[in-house]
């Protein structure tokens, strides 16, 4: 069943022309356009339009695999400990100081990421085993997020500990083709990886057992998971900081209008979490606040309660 | 068409297991708690690698063959009966199809035989949530049967069913075996194991104690061996009841 599918691209093809005009300064899409606003538009917008959809592609995707691969709704892409690793990575370059410097806070944040994943892998190891890579994952984050307070705690100059404190909440805000240029083909990658898993993480409804005699590789499996959520989550924060329950809302929202396997929902994930990430990142823009709120934060406060709500609603389902 | 398990030895669980499976059979593996049932039948699926020994198929071994064509021949019925999400009856079954790659019109032909064999046609559409314990039994038993495997290998496939359920499961085996089929089931029941089993391999600590027909196999001599019960048949062949 792939009935979500057409509905979203319907949805993100008006939802990006339309971002586009959205801002501090609305543009008039019927008159001329200045010289500034055609400079908002094209080094302004359009980047941001272009990565607010594939972040959030890539953080959907993501929470619709690790959904399946942990057979369990409330799973989150976090919880590999890679959204931790790039973070820390990326704490490190504002630390250091280096951060101010052309590709030295993205690249901080996916060697972060890309270690998370080793150490993950090595970790995890050649078992296979869910539960293991799972607590190992946990471990990680906890880790990773000790070191990040332990750095800013360290912070060698207040500006630094204000520019790691802002960052960390996530945002979209003043980037450039620059992030584009790394953070797209990353995310793609990472996407169209989740997807090659997709046929084992529907073997996997039957258990670790039946998948395997299904026919399923759980080792291969693991590393594709490893790749294509590091891919995804890495670039994810390596461009825009940490932003939450993308990949925990999305699937919970359209597993219903799918026939509930997870490959058939990781592509609906993506679509629906690049429009949430592109509405979201508009209101945040045209919020009249005295500064921007931050995206994550924008996230977390729409999700937290919805989130519960949602809760709410499944046990009363349950009673 | 063989399976062929050939000095099987697993830590602590197997030990020096060899046993012949015909197709067209329907064996039970028989045996107290922890005597390496459900270990000899992971071995024989190919899901649980044997520290020694090597499982022959068609006297290739296990090993040597990749999981993919493995999977198309062996279909693999574990004890719990998870489901992770609500899929449809339908989706689960089509689950089976997973090894193949064989189009989505031979896909349907096998989903759709599986789904008649068993009698599911009507909830087809249903989310497996909704279904009673026999027909969640059978759905699950209709995800291996769209496999079209060689061999079907059952861990306790009747735990937790009615009599009534149990009876028409069994009956469901037999069809299989007799269309060419190699069942191998895993059965606590003795009365079931003797009364339906063309073959039971009784293992106690991991040993082969009998492998025979079910009245020698399951002769009050063995049950009082293995399972320490004082116990005798009462009854015609293939209507025995075990009286302890």
């Amino acid at each position: 069943m792939t009935r979500p599918i057409p509905l979203l691209l319907l949805a993100l093809a008006l939802a990006i022309p339309l971002s586009l005009l959205a801002g501090r300064v609305w543009l008039n899409p019927f008159g001329d356009l200045s010289p500034n606003a055609l400079l908002i538009l094209t080094e302004l917008r359009l980047p941001r339009a272009i990565l607010a959809v594939t972040l959030g592609a890539g953080l959907g995707a993501a929470g619709a695999a690790m959904q399946g691969y942990l057979r369990n709704p409330l799973a989150d892409p976090g919880l590999f400990g890679i959204a931790p690793g790039a973070a820390l990575g990326a704490v490190l370059s504002f630390w250091t100081g280096l951060a101010s410097a052309p590709w030295v806070l993205p690249l901080f944040a996916l060697v972060g990421g890309a270690g998370a994943m080793a150490l993950l892998g090595l970790i995890a190891g050649r078992t296979g085993s869910v539960t293991l890579f799972t607590l190992a994952g946990m471990m990680i984050a906890s880790l990773a997020g000790a070191l990040m307070s332990l750095a800013i705690s360290l912070s060698p100059t207040p500006f630094a500990l204000s520019e790691i404190v802002t960052w960390l909440m996530g945002a979209l805000t003043d980037r450039s083709w620059n992030d584009v240029v790394f953070a797209v083909p990353l995310t793609l990658a990472g996407i169209a990886t989740l997807m090659a898993a997709g046929r084992a993480l529907d073997a996997l409804t039957l258990g670790e057992a039946a998948a395997r005699s299904l026919g399923v590789d759980p080792a291969r499996l693991q590393w594709l998971m490893i790749a294509g959520v590091g891919l995804t989550v890495g670039a994810g924060v390596a461009a825009a900081g940490i932003i939450g329950f993308v990949g925990l809302i999305v699937p919970h929202l359209l597993r219903r209008f799918t026939d509930r396997r997870p490959s058939s929902l990781i592509l609906p994930c993506a679509l629906a979490g690049g429009l949430l990430l592109l509405v979201a990142d508009c209101l945040c823009r045209v919020l009249p606040l005295q500064s921007e709120l931050r995206l994550g934060i924008a996230l977390s406060l729409l999700g937290g309660p919805f989130f519960l709500a949602l809760l709410l609603r499944m046990r009363r389902g349950l009673a | 068409m063989s399976l062929v398990a050939q000095n099987l030895a697993l830590a602590g669980r197997l030990a020096d297991v060899s046993v012949g499976l015909n197709s067209g059979e329907v064996t039970a593996i028989c045996g107290p708690n922890g005597a390496g049932k459900s270990s000899l039948l992971a071995c024989l699926a190919g899901l649980l690698r044997p520290d020694n020994g090597t499982v022959l198929s068609d006297g290739t071994s296990l090993t040597a063959i990749q999981p993919r064509e493995r999977a198309q021949a062996i279909g693999y019925l574990p004890q719990q009966g998870e489901v992770a999400w609500d899929l449809s009856v339908e989706t689960l079954t089509a689950l089976g199809r997973l090894p193949w790659r064989t189009g989505a019109e031979a896909d349907r032909a096998a989903v759709d035989a599986a789904l008649t064999t068993l009698d599911l046609q009507r909830f087809r559409h249903r989310p497996v949530s909704q279904l009673s314990g026999g027909e969640q039994a059978r759905a699950l038993l209709a995800r291996v049967l769209a496999g079209e495997p060689k061999w079907l290998l059952a861990d306790e496939p009747l735990a937790n069913l009615d009599l009534a359920h149990q009876l028409a499961l069994l009956a469901q085996f037999r069809r299989l075996a007799t269309a060419g089929t190699g069942v191998v089931l895993v059965l606590h029941d003795l009365a079931h194991a003797m009364n339906h089993a063309d073959r039971v391999v009784v293992l106690d600590s991991g040993r082969v104690a009998a492998d025979a027909p079910p009245d020698q196999a399951l002769s009050a001599a063995v049950i009082a061996r293995v399972w320490k019960v004082e116990a005798r048949w009462l009854g015609d062949a293939g209507q025995r009841a075990l009286s302890t």
